[in-house]
């Protein structure tokens, strides 16, 4: 009896020291430093991707503390690895926002982590700052989106393969991995290719699953299809997939001057374990490519090339930028001017300083957050790779382009209000 | 702009009319610099009147080897900048800028360099010429051809230069010649003549001709459907192979030892990465002879894969013998140390493995049907690991020694065999195999702490499916189900096979739990 009530004193005393220290160091920190949450896998499938986001999240930390922080406090970075498991994206969040408290949480890639994630967010009031081109069909008060939009990416990419220019496309094949984001892009594709007057028996979807690594017998169908007119491939397919995908193209002869491969989720990070040599030509879609030549692009791939250096990243013999790396920073850049501009890193007051901020972007523009969508205006670019991995950028916007995340080729988008919606 | 024009019509003229016509600069800058439509016009302008300086200039725009310094294009040659007509070298200035050409200029480029390679006097360059040309052909390249035609002297040659002056004869104005070409254009095995084909029955408005043209698409229809199924089946025996390799390893640990073991793939996982740090040292010390790391990779990956599966029988798995439960959580446990320990050392990211550059492109064996070379050597590799491994078990005293303590461990030992050392040695063997198919995923695939999960359900459902026990039953699944996936595949996509593929095997061992072979006779410890 003794011993057991001795023991439970002293557990109880352990916890109270515990709650005590604990107690006593969070009102230290937060008098400090402000957290910032960020939530990208570090390994499985999507690691390939979405490692740099970090990097480009701790490079953007770095330089704004070195030029005092943010509101006089320093930014602290919490870091955690979903591991491309995407109810794993969900836990990790309310771990960020419930006991880190982190301010702001710069993550996803993937749209089915976003989707995990979304509704963590939102009852928590959490901030999510998204950066990679996705398929709209969504608002939320607590997302900003710096990627693209279907018609900042999507769009134009099939227009321009279906110009003179492009090559004429009059067949297609709609290529992806199996997840909402190609699902959903593909329908608008194919109600737009419709609108456009493409025939049902000219479009061929295929999909298929995380970390396929045979690609034969699709590349072998794109070629049958493809002896029946002019064909051009969307693909979405995201991940290491595209390794595999493009080793299998390259091996099977098929060259982008007779089947152009306009591809959404491949960048200048995707191609690194790449042979490029037989892939020349074929094109992707962003809104930045590291080959556009402006002061401001200089200054960011030195900027990046400098702090991978330093840090002895992975692959900083041959430092690379992409666009889900350069819709990071402008996040953070302009989450730092909105929390600058509240004069509080509180949700609702950067939420409504968030809108109309500017940033001048390296893709050249001046970058601006839509008033109301939580979307940035984005100029797109269409590149084809070259020999040494870089992309050539063969066709671009005259202009920024604002985004439309409820695609007007879906049905009912058109009754949609353009600004979240409180529920 | 309206004057740039107008000096490009009046270039484009002046080649027409003079023929053999020295390249002069202007043209040069015609065909580097400007909107794509001029530089498309002003490039098959230069081919009708082209000489050995044209080719060159072209030849060095399709290679990316000519950048343009203050508006004039200039061949670049090892930094240096060549001057196009009088050949002097200067110094590249840093403001020269790339030519820039799209898929549609290179396009046109290619197509060019051919038609002026038809009439090369060496038969190779005149072959590819023609291979190239499939499908580009239309009737303003048709006075090159007919010239090409008439001096074509080797009947193979001249058959195809045939069919491709057919094709582009179709879009003549002259019906009788179009009906002429459409019944040509029946004896192709092109996918391009099939294309052509369509798009010309489209627009056809003369009956006859559209009848024959209808002939002649099935007939090519019907030789394009051949190299089809046989593309096909060769998927199949690749996909196969590739799980023979993966599974091969395991019939000798699972299936002869009895051991479940479920760091399986992470033993291919390290198989692979011996690979890339195999790869990595001949970038380093011997770039000469890098087009054979792979070579020097498949020993190393072997004996790396085969060191820790030793490692793992000696340390924890010999423990654990006849205790199935214990050992499948001991070696799950093991294969996530193993991910982690990789994931420490090469981080998490995947790591490149380059193909060797005789392992690129592939053997056109039909005109629809190329068979890749890394596919071909894989195959060939897991037939020679396959004959190897049955070599070893069948003919060698090491192989008695595995099979006897298979069969009956207390007599084998009474025997004389040091049970323990085979136990281990076998252990080895079927890990170092997994190393072997590590090599060859990297290949194939990619290359990351995570690549033995992908293969590790594939590689046991091969060994239950065969019959645990059974090589020759591992051969037999492992074929079956490339074969059966590839066809699945190709009827009802990527997803659905998979999970179709599962469905059969769960169904085929309720119906016959021994596999496809049974262990035949008295086996002692069944």
């Amino acid at each position: 009896m003794q011993s057991t009530n001795s023991r439970r004193f002293t557990l109880k005393a352990l916890t109270a020291a515990v709650a005590l220290t604990t107690l006593t160091a969070v009102p230290a920190f937060a008098a400090d430093t402000i957290k910032v949450g960020i939530l990208h896998s570090l390994s499985g499938t999507m690691a390939i991707s979405e490692t740099v986001l970090k990097d480009t999240v701790l490079m953007a930390i770095d330089e704004i503390n070195a030029k005092g922080g943010v509101l006089g406090k320093k930014l602290e970075p919490v870091i955690v690895d979903p591991a491309s498991n995407w109810p794993l994206f969900a836990e990790k969040t309310k771990q960020l926002l419930g006991q880190d408290k982190v301010s702001v949480i710069f993550g996803c890639w993937t749209s089915v982590s976003r989707k995990s994630v979304l509704p963590v967010v939102e009852e928590m009031n959490g901030l999510l700052f998204y950066p990679v081109q996705y398929e709209g069909e969504e608002l939320s008060k607590n997302v900003f989106y710096t990627g693209a939009a279907p018609n900042q990416q999507a769009i134009p990419a099939v227009d321009y393969l279906m110009s003179k220019e492009g090559g004429g496309a009059k067949r297609w094949v709609l290529l992806g991995t199996d997840y909402v984001y190609p699902r959903t892009t593909n329908k608008i594709l194919r109600a737009y290719l419709k609108s456009k007057g493409v025939k049902e028996t000219d479009i061929d979807e295929k999909y298929t699953p995380f970390g396929h690594s045979d690609y034969q017998t699709i590349v072998a169908d794109v070629k049958k299809f493809a002896a029946g007119g002019k064909t051009a491939v969307v693909s979405t397919i995201n991940g290491d997939s595209n390794v595999p995908f493009y080793k299998e193209l390259g091996n099977a002869g098929l060259k982008a001057k007779d089947v152009p491969v306009v591809a959404f989720s491949v960048g200048e990070e995707e191609l690194r374990g790449v042979d490029t040599k037989p892939l020349v030509g074929h094109l992707a879609a962003w809104n930045y490519f590291q080959s556009i030549k402006n002061p401001d692009n200089t200054a960011f791939i030195k900027k990046w090339s400098d702090y991978a250096k330093a840090k002895k990243l992975p692959g900083s013999d041959k430092p690379l930028t992409n666009d889900p790396m350069e819709a990071t920073y402008i996040g953070i850049n302009m989450w730092k001017q909105a929390v600058e501009k509240a004069k509080s890193t509180d949700t609702d007051k950067v939420i409504a300083a968030m809108s109309g901020q500017t940033f001048k972007a390296p893709s050249g523009i001046v970058s601006k957050m839509d008033e109301k969508n939580h979307h940035l205006h984005k100029s797109v670019f269409i590149g084809e790779i070259k020999a040494d991995g870089q992309f050539n950028v063969v066709w671009k916007t005259p202009g920024p382009v604002k985004a439309k995340p409820w695609s007007p080729f879906i049905e009912g988008n058109d009754k949609k209000p353009d600004e979240p919606v409180a529920k | 702009m309206p004057k740039r024009i107008h000096q490009l019509l009046w270039t484009a003229l002046l080649c027409m009319a003079a023929s053999a016509h020295a390249l002069t600069p202007e043209q040069a800058q015609a065909i580097a610099v400007g909107e794509s439509d001029t530089r498309v016009e002003a490039l098959r302008a230069a081919v009708a009147g082209a000489d050995e300086k044209t080719v060159q200039f072209i030849q060095a725009l399709s290679d990316d080897a000519v950048k343009v310094v203050a508006g004039k294009p200039v061949l670049v040659k090892d930094d240096k900048a060549v001057d196009l007509v009088t050949g002097t070298e200067t110094p590249l200035p840093d403001t020269a800028e790339d030519v820039m050409n799209n898929n549609r200029m290179r396009g046109e480029l290619d197509s060019a360099l051919a038609t002026l390679k038809l009439l090369s006097p060496d038969v190779a360059v005149r072959s590819e010429a023609i291979k190239t040309l499939q499908g580009e052909v239309d009737e303003s390249k048709l006075p090159m051809l007919d010239k090409a035609f008439a001096q074509e002297t080797v009947p193979e040659l001249k058959d195809r230069l045939g069919l491709l002056r057919a094709a582009a004869l179709l879009s003549s104005a002259d019906a009788a010649k179009r009906l002429e070409a459409a019944k040509l254009l029946a004896d192709s095995s092109q996918a391009a003549t099939k294309t052509l084909l369509i798009e010309r029955l489209q627009v056809e408005s003369d009956a006859g001709v559209k009848g024959a043209l209808q002939m002649s698409l099935g007939k090519v229809e019907s030789r394009l459907a051949w190299g089809d199924r046989l593309g096909a089946v060769f998927s199949g025996i690749s996909l196969g192979s590739i799980l023979l390799l993966v599974a091969l390893g395991l019939a000798i640990t699972y299936g002869l030892m009895g051991v479940i073991n479920m760091a399986h793939g992470e033993l291919m996982m390290i198989g692979a990465y011996a690979t890339y740090v195999v790869q990595g040292l001949f970038q380093k010390y011997l770039p000469g002879a890098f087009d054979w790391y792979l070579l020097a990779s498949v020993p190393v990956a072997f004996l790396a894969s085969a060191l820790v599966g030793a490692a793992l029988e000696r340390s924890v798995i010999r423990f654990l013998y006849g205790r199935p439960l214990e050992t499948l959580l001991a070696t799950w446990g093991i294969s996530l140390m193993l991910m982690q320990l990789v994931r420490t050392i090469f981080g998490a990211q995947n790591v490149g493995v380059e193909n060797p550059s005789w392992m690129s492109g592939g053997v056109q064996l039909m005109g629809n049907l190329s068979l890749p070379y890394n596919r071909l050597v894989i195959v060939g590799f897991a037939i020679a690991v396959l004959a190897g491994v049955w070599f070893l078990i069948e003919k060698t005293r090491l192989g008695l020694f595995v099979r006897g303590v298979t069969q009956n461990r207390p007599i084998a030992s009474c025997m004389g065999v040091n049970t323990a050392r085979i136990d281990t040695y076998a252990f080895a063997l079927g890990s170092g195999i997994a190393g072997l198919a590590g090599c060859a995923l990297s290949q194939v695939g990619n290359v990351g702490p995570d690549l033995g999960q992908g293969y590790i359900v594939d590689s046991f459902m091969v060994v239950v499916l065969g019959g645990v026990g059974q090589l020759a039953g591992t051969v037999y699944a492992a074929l079956g189900l490339g074969v059966l996936n590839k066809f699945l595949e190709g009827w009802t996509g990527a997803v659905l096979a998979k999970i179709a593929v599962l469905v059969f095997i769960i169904i085929f061992i309720q119906k016959r739990p021994q596999g496809i072979f049974a262990m035949k006779g008295r086996s002692a410890e069944a």
